[in-house]
């Protein structure tokens, strides 16, 4: 394979995927359809892992389809549909003032986070095992090898953490969508 | 990885080149074998239901997929009042593309000496490797989902429905037991995958119970029988393409054949040994010739074959499940399995590690063989109720037992003319 870096190559796909994904995402807080919103956000998260791998950070690339669009925003779509709020009469938005600049205010305060991360310094040399990691095929265990690695040793406490949480929230959804008083038949 | 003296010339173009060459001729088989297991599907049905098939186009009805093309593209397209245009128009595009995108990473030959330098047979080697067509196909929900969305019918909406939930569920199913592969080849790589299975022995027989899940979740995420939930035609006219006509149905079918191309070129890439030629070393060492190329390409499209007459073998065979059965099986059984098999691969290669045997020997296979077996019985017994193995001690629960009887009397007395 060709590792060599092609800046052209790379610039044009990262202008690209950029800006379809800034007009997805503007189109997905724009149109009132829930269904037309959800599947724009679908074509954001699809550019997001695009720019992911072009950062050579393919796992989480596969990841972000995997869950976020494959899964998340399917059964978000599921739950529109079975509420049949397919029509944008029976939308609920923030209509209020204090709603608005509430929005605006963390709007605003993003912008401005971009604006510091630009101009932040970032150290002229990687760290060794930041290099490392970023040669995946020297990995013995390819590119998921350096993320298991961190997860499973550096990290191991915040990952189990993490289950426990979401443990509970399994737990939580399920006596909440246990009908009360009601016996599983079979 | 050092580098091979018989690689491809360096630079874009060649890499460019090859890739280009790839794509065409993959896409342009995949089609064809897309088109024509639509005629094997016609073709085996007939077998097993005892009738001729498609038979009057060309020898055999060779031609009839070419027929069957013509009339779907000159055939009136009609579009429905209060559809949601955009999206009734999107949908079996989503289908189509997903099903087709998800083959580029899957290898399917020994490599191919060119006077450029040899060739992988593969489009594209990604280093995510399974994850990237696990990705992709769940992407295909969508096409479903939408279509069943925008026709504005309530029948194709109940069958996206049903189809996103069953392709969700089963989803986790197969990428859990997907992992146990990955635990024995220590990779995500298919190249990786394909070539432990070549030193290792194939991984149906030492990840069976993994295979199994696997194939039980690819018959529902391909949404085909017993989990067609998404098209029951008794209950659903069609399903989520109701409402679709001419090339645009046609569209949803090449996507159904298609994915089941995408499942069986997963399985058998997973578990069969990708295109490894069973009982022979000839095929993985020496220097690469046309031959091994064309050889193992052979070899890696008989073993798609017979999953997909299996696959269709299976249609004309099974009934339907009901879908509160489809789910439970998912959730209930399938799910729970797979975590347990994680669990049981993962410690039983800690523990021959510890025990000093060497990965890939005869002794490490032999006791995953051993393991294997004894889960595979334990999974049939569990599965087959009691039914199969014998009939006559089938353990049935009291209550149903005194509910049958019951039946019985009330219909023997209804015979003797006691109970009018």
């Amino acid at each position: 394979m060709d590792n060599t870096f092609h800046p052209l190559f790379y610039s044009f796909h990262f202008y690209l995927f950029g800006l379809i994904a800034i007009a997805s995402a503007l189109l997905f807080v724009t149109r009132k359809s829930p269904v037309a919103a959800a599947l724009w956000l679908v074509n954001v998260m699809f550019c997001l892992a695009v720019l992911y791998l072009m950062l050579d950070a393919q796992f989480i690339g596969a990841i972000q389809v995997l869950v976020y669009a494959g899964a998340i925003m399917v059964v978000f779509l599921f739950v529109v549909m079975l509420l049949n709020l397919g029509h944008p009469s029976e939308l609920a938005d923030i209509r209020g003032q204090g709603g608005r600049l509430a929005a605006g205010a963390v709007g605003l305060a993003l912008l401005a986070e971009v604006g510091v991360l630009v101009r932040a310094r970032f150290p002229a040399q990687l760290t060794p095992k930041a290099a490392a990691a970023l040669e995946p095929a020297a990995q013995p265990g390819g590119v998921i090898g350096p993320i298991a690695d961190s997860l499973f040793r550096e990290h191991l406490l915040a990952f189990e953490l993490t289950s426990i949480l979401l443990l509970t929230a399994i737990a939580g959804a399920v006596v909440l969508g246990r009908k009360r008083g009601a016996t599983d038949a079979r | 990885m050092p580098l091979d003296p018989m690689q491809l010339e360096p630079g874009l173009w060649p890499f460019l080149i090859a890739t280009v060459v790839k794509m065409l001729v993959v896409f342009t088989l995949y089609m064809v074998v897309v088109a024509y297991s639509t005629l094997a599907e016609r073709k085996v049905s007939a077998w097993i239901q005892d009738r001729h098939g498609p038979n009057r186009v060309g020898p055999w009805g060779l031609f009839q997929v070419l027929a069957d093309g013509v009339k779907n593209f000159v055939k009136e397209e009609s579009m429905p009042g209060d559809v949601n245009k955009p999206t009734f128009l999107l949908a079996p595009a989503i289908a189509f593309t997903m099903a087709l995108t998800a083959w580029a990473v899957i290898p399917f030959g020994a490599p191919l000496p060119t006077p450029w330098g040899k060739v992988d047979l593969i489009v594209a080697d990604a280093p995510i490797g399974v994850l990237y067509p696990l990705a992709i196909t769940s992407l295909g929900v969508y096409g479903i989902v939408l279509a069943g969305w925008s026709s504005n019918n309530k029948y194709s909406l109940l069958g996206g429905l049903r189809a996103s939930a069953q392709m969700v569920s089963y989803e986790v199913a197969m990428g859990l037991s997907v992992v146990a592969v990955l635990l024995a080849v220590g990779n995500v790589s298919l190249p990786q995958v394909v070539a432990q299975q070549q030193v290792g022995g194939w991984n149906v027989v030492l990840l069976s119970v993994a295979a199994f899940v696997f194939m039980v979740s690819a018959f529902a995420e391909t949404n085909r029988v017993p989990f067609d939930m998404a098209e029951a035609e008794s209950e659903l006219i069609a399903g989520y393409h109701s409402e679709y006509s001419a090339m645009k149905f046609s569209m949803f079918f090449i996507a159904e054949y298609a994915n089941m191309l995408t499942a069986s070129a997963m399985f058998v890439t997973l578990f069969l040994g990708g295109w490894d030629i069973p009982f022979t070393d000839w095929d993985t060492t020496g220097p690469a010739t046309v031959a091994k190329a064309l050889a193992t390409f052979a070899i890696f499209a008989t073993k798609i074959g017979a999953f997909m007459f299996f696959f269709i073998w299976i249609r004309w065979t099974l009934p339907r499940f009901r879908y509160d059965q489809l789910m439970s099986l998912g959730w209930k059984f399938m799910l729970p399995v797979a975590l347990l098999y994680i669990v049981i691969v993962s410690s039983g290669m800690v523990l021959l590690d510890q025990a000093g045997v060497a990965r890939g020997s005869t002794a490490y296979r032999l006791a995953f063989l051993g393991v294997n077996v004894v889960l595979m019985g334990l999974l049939f017994v569990i599965l087959d109720r009691g039914r199969l193995i014998s009939p006559a001690s089938s353990r049935l629960e009291r209550v149903r037992l005194e509910r049958l009887r019951a039946v019985a009397a009330t219909r023997s007395s209804i015979a003797a003319g006691e109970v009018r």
